[in-house]
């Protein structure tokens, strides 16, 4: 892999720990004396420094996540669950799989902090199926955990208990949605749930659930370990930290790179992965499938959660797929199209059928059956999507189409039966 | 049968099963199943040691498209069919998968060693296009390599047939 930060400057330090570590590696490298130092506070000191560090959920919907801690913490005492997103189901992402696979103990260490700031006593790590390697590590880095007394009874002689299961997911994306996921692991279909109430106040089997992606639990130990300022020093004034990136495609090294927010789109793309591979930069793809496609004039935006919100780009999982000029954005629209009507699971009607003939559209636009009517429609379609499906998965599921739609339109029509009839446009730029 | 119903009624006695137990319950049955799969008679057997009715043991199995109601081969080989792994040559893989085995996309090979999937995103864009095999994965594939790989496999069962 290319340009890696320094040690001093980086919350995961992925060169330290390149194979799977040990407990003993782990520690050598300061590991473990965060929980030392939050168990030594108060649970409102953890959420405070979590707060001031001032950092958002790196799942994809930046909320964050001292809000999140404190819901958790406000309910009436009684049983409460911690529970570890690691559904890492959006195409193009892998940055949880390498954390599990490869910073175990740091995600262990997160999750333990996290319950002792929200007064859990139990936790899931719902993992995917397709990462059985991930489910492995982290089963013998639990195990390991354990029997250093790190998890399980009385951690660390503070009298605080928490002990943490893995849960395997059976092969669907949705489950990657909070409410989906809590279902998942209740024994039902993976379909989300109405909010409100949220799981943080009504979650796993109705007790007051803290649900975080495995890269946000990630960052907490260095956050109480290092300290807030540490942590704000890092990236921008909007954005604090750094964001790991999943790069992917046509670009010289693809990989996981992690990144201080504030870095462009095109610096990633040249310094981190070494520039395009062959020919020209066509099109990005960030976020994933449910994510955006973007031209290469909109890649100085910086990584930054307004500067992108501004853009409409999505940071969502942090994947960064790349496309040459040799790629058809209808070719790649279509797969991602296919991709959600697989996965949609039926529930609401603009997902369910609006996907249908999103697809229908699509098929017909590569067969060269369809008209310039048609991309009125699948307009039409990707706005209903976006406005009135019932969970986040559906709505994100119409980005691609209509990001790709705004900047890439003549592609679409060049497609058409009548085409001739096309109003003329200037170029998007 | 028996391997995977001891599984079962160890999953369901762990602490704090019950109803959660449901899909690992599934899972790990079809983990020990030499078919790979969740047969009828096993359905039968979760819905009466969770205490539940044989429909929310189908409706939950059929929901996940990991659990199989059919029987499929002894070697699950799975491709990704999503965008990164498509753009570096998917389709060249998956074409040289299928004349190799003889099977389309959901095909059992007739001597019920492998069975042919897609599957969405292996978190190994880095490497694409990549195929799992089981719980092995191999990524940075050509038509020519994915062949070899199940070559590969196909000759070390043949010498665990003869040892």
């Amino acid at each position: 892999m290319g340009t890696q930060l320094d040690n001093a400057k980086s919350v995961f330090r992925l060169g330290l720990f390149r194979e799977f570590p040990t407990l003993m590696h782990y520690r050598d490298f300061g590991g473990y004396q965060a929980l030392a130092k939050a168990l030594l506070g108060s649970p409102g000191a953890v959420i405070g420094e979590i707060g001031a560090a001032g950092l958002r959920g790196r799942g994809g919907a930046a909320f964050p996540a001292a809000a999140k801690l404190q819901m958790v913490r406000d309910n009436p005492p009684g049983e409460r669950y911690v529970i570890c997103n690691a559904d890492e189901g959006e195409p193009g992402t892998f940055k949880d799989r390498f954390i599990m696979t490869h910073i175990p103990f740091q995600l262990l260490e997160g999750m333990t902090i996290a319950a002792y700031a929200v007064a859990a006593a139990q936790g899931f790590i719902y993992i995917r199926h397709e990462y059985p390697e991930a489910q492995e590590t982290m089963r013998r880095a639990i195990a390991a955990a354990r029997a250093a007394g790190l998890l399980g009874s009385d951690i660390l002689g503070s009298g605080f208990s928490f002990d943490i299961e893995i849960f395997s997911g059976a092969g669907s994306y949705l489950c990657g949605e909070e409410t989906a996921l809590l279902s998942s692991i209740e024994g039902k279909k993976g379909r989300p749930r109405l909010k409100p109430p949220y799981p943080t106040q009504s979650g796993l089997w109705g007790k007051p659930t803290l649900i975080n992606n495995v890269e946000t639990l990630a960052n907490i130990p260095p956050i109480v370990g290092r300290g807030a300022d540490w942590y704000r020093a890092l990236g921008t004034a909007d954005s604090h930290g750094t964001k790991l990136i999943s790069l992917s495609g046509d670009v010289a090294s693809r990989g996981l790179y992690e990144v201080p927010f504030g870095t462009t789109f095109r610096e990633i793309i040249d310094n981190y992965g070494g520039g395009i591979k062959q020919g020209r930069l066509k099109a990005v793809n960030i976020g994933g499938a449910s994510g955006v496609v973007v031209p290469p004039w909109e890649l100085d935006c910086p990584l930054e959660y307004s500067a992108c919100s501004q853009r409409g780009i999505t940071i969502g999982s942090g994947a960064v797929f790349v496309m040459d000029d040799s790629r058809s954005i209808l070719e790649n629209v279509r797969n991602r199209v296919d991709f959600f009507l697989h996965e949609s699971c039926g529930k609401c009607t603009p997902c369910r059928e609006g996907l249908r003939q999103a697809g229908r559209i699509i098929h017909n636009l590569l067969d060269g059956a369809a008209t310039l009517a048609d991309i009125d429609n699948l307009e039409r379609y990707t706005r209903t999507m976006q406005n009135a499906a019932f969970c986040g998965l559906g709505q994100a599921a119409g980005n691609s189409l209509s990001s790709s739609l705004k900047y890439f339109r003549g592609e679409y029509e060049a497609l058409c039966r009548d085409r001739d009839q096309a109003a003329p446009k200037e170029a998007t730029a | 049968m028996s391997t995977s119903l001891q599984t079962v009624t160890d999953i369901v006695a762990a602490p704090g099963a019950g109803q959660a137990a449901l899909l690992q319950a599934l899972l790990a049955v079809q983990d020990a199943s030499p078919e790979n799969y969740v047969s009828e008679e096993a359905v039968n057997e979760i819905a009466h040691l969770l205490g539940i009715s044989r429909s929310r043991v189908y409706s939950t199995a059929s929901f996940y498209s990991v659990i199989s109601l059919k029987p499929r081969g002894r070697h699950i080989v799975r491709i990704c069919i999503n965008a990164p792994c498509e753009n570096a040559g998917k389709q060249a893989v998956l074409a040289a998968l299928e004349q190799e085995l003889g099977v389309g996309l959901g095909g059992t090979t007739p001597d019920g060693r492998f069975t042919l999937e897609g599957v969405s995103c292996l978190g190994a864009c880095y490497m694409s296009p990549a195929i799992k095999i089981d719980k092995q994965l191999y990524g940075d594939l050509t038509a020519e390599a994915a062949v070899a790989v199940i070559r590969r496999y196909r000759e070390e069962e043949n010498i665990g047939h003869t040892a």
